[in-house]
């Protein structure tokens, strides 16, 4: 019952196009911010380490390194200021939540690149071609 | 309690509260009861739970008594004819353009900037002084022996050798009736009965709670008295 008008409340902040990514991928997020009269937008690139909420109430965290200091930002998913979330690389992530991330620094920071099934099935293709030509 | 954003995209938290449709029952008045007031019910009680002295207050009842009455020609006070109702409230003051039987929905808070919602609060059982009244306990360490969440002293010395009235110490905490003053009115949304408010009201979820219009600000010119007794569907 509670829960029925919780969401009656919460389906009219959801927004109609969920921006799609995942864990561990690095994204830019374009908010729109008010500046006296003009608004512009202003874009925050990072590693996504972390979704947490659920409903209207979902939030995603950013992390980047600017000047050698990890900075992180919090977002709500459904935020009308988002304008968009655009992903500029998948990475491969093997949890939810990456917190483990804040304590590497440097080149550990990297995550493996998530390859696309295009290049997966090319490499299995290629490793079948190895086998057979292993066999003959 | 859950968010929504405003119109320029900030997040406001707000408690969801179902608020009503409430029935009519009684109009209390100076002449016969001595006090003016609204009597309004909020949720269907089903009959069999109903004792008959309820049921003969929302509805007419079929008995000797009352058919003597009528033959007497004793007029009886208008009835709203509904079911018997869960929850009952009188709200005190006059209002104009209200009959027995009306349903007040949501839209009486309309044009309201601010309410007040009573409720009871959530029960808390034995609970201490830090968690009852906010004292802050004593140190973690510095010679402290398993007082860390004592009070201090309780007073003075030989003078006045007693412990004042009304000292605060730890007890049942919780499960009484308060009132969050000056609530914000975020959105009402006729269709499904709801009003949002900003901030969080006193109760668990799904408790029931009353909504005025505030007494804090000076009224503003509206509606008589926009009460109305609301339940809290979801926090």
């Amino acid at each position: 019952m509670s829960q029925k008008t919780l969401s009656l409340v919460e389906a009219s902040s959801l927004k109609s196009e969920v921006p799609k990514f995942a864990i561990g991928d690095t994204v830019d997020v374009h908010t729109r911010i008010l500046e006296g009269e003009k608004e512009r937008v202003q874009i925050f690139n990072g590693v996504v380490i972390a979704r947490s909420g659920t409903g209207s109430r979902e939030m995603f965290t950013v992390r980047r390194i600017v000047g050698g200091e990890g900075v992180e930002r919090k977002f709500p998913l459904h935020s009308p200021k988002i304008a968009k979330v655009e992903v500029k690389r998948s990475g491969v992530s093997r949890r939810a939540k990456l917190y483990y991330l804040r304590d590497r620094v440097g080149k550990a920071v990297r995550l493996r690149e998530k390859r696309d099934e295009v290049a997966l099935a090319a490499g299995a293709a290629k490793k079948a071609a190895a086998k057979k030509a292993a066999k003959a | 309690m859950t968010q929504v954003f405003d119109a320029d995209g900030t997040v406001v938290p707000v408690t969801v509260i179902e608020a009503g449709p409430c029935k009519v029952l009684r109009l209390r008045s100076l002449e016969r009861d001595g006090y003016s007031a609204l009597q309004v019910g909020f949720l269907d009680k089903p009959r069999r739970l109903a004792s008959r002295a309820v049921r003969g207050q929302v509805a007419n009842l079929e008995s000797k008594r009352s058919q003597r009455k009528a033959e007497a020609g004793v007029v009886s006070l208008p009835k709203p004819g509904c079911e018997p109702k869960r929850y009952v409230r009188e709200f005190r003051g006059t209002v104009d353009g209200v009959e027995v039987g009306q349903d007040l929905s949501v839209e009486v808070f309309e044009g309201i900037a601010r309410v007040d919602v009573t409720g009871t609060t959530k029960g808390r059982g034995t609970a201490g002084v830090m968690k009852r009244h906010g004292f802050k306990g004593q140190r973690a360490s510095h010679g402290v022996k398993k007082v860390h969440r004592h009070q201090g002293g309780t007073s003075m010395n030989t003078s006045p050798a007693r412990v004042f009235k009304g000292k605060r110490m730890a007890g049942r905490f919780g499960n009484e009736r308060s009132t969050m003053r000056n609530l914000k009115v975020v959105r009402i949304d006729k269709e499904n009965h709801l009003l949002l408010v900003r901030g969080a009201v006193p109760g668990p979820n799904g408790a029931m709670v009353v909504v005025q219009q505030t007494n804090l600000i000076k009224k503003v010119a509206g509606p008589g008295a926009p009460v109305s007794k609301k339940k809290a569907g979801a926090k």
